[in-house]
């Protein structure tokens, strides 16, 4: 047990803290993308609003978004520790410093860079994450029909009666008809994605999102590579690759994010 | 060659210090950054000014003892280049520079540009050495080394411990010399019994000294005369847990 306390408050396991902690946080990225692609989807948030009652019922999921929650704030407060101590370390500094010629500068404000984070995070919890948990959203309504066997998920109340009336009016003119609705589900949900949708009208919350998933991409183009190398991981073998997969990552996770209040803004 | 030099002086580590300007020409380009300094040191004590105190010894670019930060670099603007190995054809005529100590809580300044990196010595102290006498020079195939692993130890053990790795981290950080420690001896025969005990303690010091933690920017080995790369920290990092967790 000394040995974990000694190890955990080394210089060395900060330092690991950080990279475990933010490759937790780099896997739960994607998840976050892939599941919020279902705002892409033309069903007057069908997909998404199914999607996001899963996302909060399911006891897993739950469970994981805990853990989550408890990453994140442990990569924070790591942070801050380090920063302070590694600010002592220099108490004073240069007159004159070219920290271009031998380092990139995203390795150098990942501090400022997290904090930028960090404000982009807060809104977004309050924006959608309490609003869903704490305050009253509109409702919408949701049915899926087993037709045949199969399930139709649909959104228009319409379509669901004039299947349900055609099948009926089937069965009155020939009674050995068998009506092929067998079920006939409502989902009464809330509408997170109305929410969505009129929160990304306001061009204000739109340019936050943009410089938020900037910082992110930035964030990511050091903290990638850098969670690897303090695992240990650092090899002519493998650095070729982590760096590729790091670069696209930070590409690619904070555009598809980015995206999505563009989509809404736009639409 | 004719230079403006803005030079940080400070008589010692309880006074304060700041930047004072000299303007020095007929610089010969092929003389040493430090053969510059001397010949300013000489018109300093001509003039009955007491001259800029520096490090210096082998002049070789081999003992580590030549510091400075030129131009907001350690060693100054020339790559894999010791203070002492920095000629002066390296800079254009008439061109401002600016020479200040290392700086680090862990080195304080002892005068001028002299700064104390005694904390390197005590963290070599705690483990950076095999214990008992490796005797003779053994027959050639007694003890056998796989090449690659020999050639990455020597390249570890080229570190001079100048401190510009410290120097040129933004956290004052001295990861990559000590991980150039640590890596010489775990990659062969002879650092195996004191493997994990040593990785260990020279860590622990390195902490106590007051250098920053590592945050992978790479400035070290960037600025590092000796090239010594941050495959180093990342198994000195593998070392140090590893030692912890499968310790006996």
């Amino acid at each position: 047990m000394n040995w974990f306390i000694k190890a955990f408050t080394s210089t060395l396991g900060r330092k690991l803290v950080m990279s475990l902690t933010g490759l937790f946080l780099i896997a739960f990225l994607l998840v976050h993308a892939a599941g919020n692609l279902q705002l892409f989807h033309n069903d007057e948030g069908m997909s998404f609003n199914m999607y996001t009652v899963f996302m909060t019922g399911n006891p897993i999921i739950k469970t994981i978004s805990y853990l989550l929650y408890a990453t994140f704030v442990v990569h924070f407060l790591q942070s801050v520790i380090i920063t302070i101590q590694n600010r002592k370390s220099r108490p004073q500094g240069y007159v004159k410093n070219v920290a271009n010629a031998n380092s990139k500068w995203s390795s150098r404000n990942m501090g400022i860079l997290g904090t930028v984070i960090l404000v982009f995070l807060v809104t977004h919890m309050v924006n959608f994450w309490a609003q869903y948990h704490w305050s009253e959203i509109p409702k919408k309504t949701y049915y899926t029909i087993t037709f045949d066997g199969d399930e139709i998920h649909t959104a228009m109340k319409d379509t669901v009666q004039n299947i349900y009336t055609r099948e009926q009016s089937m069965q009155m003119q020939n009674p050995t008809y068998e009506n092929k609705v067998t079920d006939i589900k409502v989902h009464r949900v809330k509408d997170l994605y109305k929410t969505v949708e009129i929160a990304f009208k306001d061009e204000w919350l739109v340019i936050l999102y943009l410089f938020g998933m900037l910082a992110l991409s930035f964030h990511l183009l050091h903290g990638f590579q850098s969670a690897w190398q303090t695992l240990g991981v650092n090899h002519r073998k493998y650095v070729p690759i982590i760096k590729t997969v790091g670069w696209l990552y930070s590409t690619i996770i904070p555009a598809l994010f980015a995206a999505m209040p563009l989509y809404f803004y736009f639409k | 060659m004719k230079f403006q030099l803005k030079i940080w002086r400070q008589a010692n580590a309880s006074v304060a210090g700041k930047m004072v300007d000299y303007t020095i020409d007929g610089v010969n380009p092929d003389m040493s950054f430090l053969e510059m300094i001397d010949v300013l040191n000489e018109e300093l004590i001509r003039k009955n000014d007491t001259p800029v105190a520096f490090d210096h010894d082998c002049r070789e670019g081999i003992c580590g003892m030549c510091s400075m930060y030129i131009n907001g670099r350690a060693h100054g603007p020339q790559k894999a280049t010791t203070t002492c190995q920095l000629m002066m054809r390296h800079f254009t005529d008439g061109e401002t520079i600016y020479v200040e100590p290392f700086r680090a809580k862990a080195f304080p300044i002892i005068k001028d540009l002299v700064v104390d990196r005694s904390s390197f010595d005590r963290i070599q102290d705690v483990g950076g050495f095999v214990s008992v006498n490796t005797g003779q020079v053994k027959d050639a195939n007694n003890l056998p080394v796989e090449k690659e692993k020999a050639d990455m130890a020597m390249d570890a053990a080229s570190c001079i411990g100048c401190g510009a790795c410290v120097a040129a981290c933004k956290n004052a950080s001295a990861m990559l010399f000590v991980s150039a420690k640590v890596s010489q001896y775990a990659l062969l025969p002879q650092g195996q019994p004191e493997r994990k005990i040593r990785v260990q303690k020279m860590v622990a010091q390195m902490d106590a000294e007051g250098f920053g933690g590592c945050t992978n920017t790479g400035a070290c080995e960037a600025e590092c005369p000796k090239e010594i790369s941050i495959s180093n920290i990342a198994r000195m990092n593998r070392e140090y847990f590893s030692a912890g967790l499968l310790q006996d």
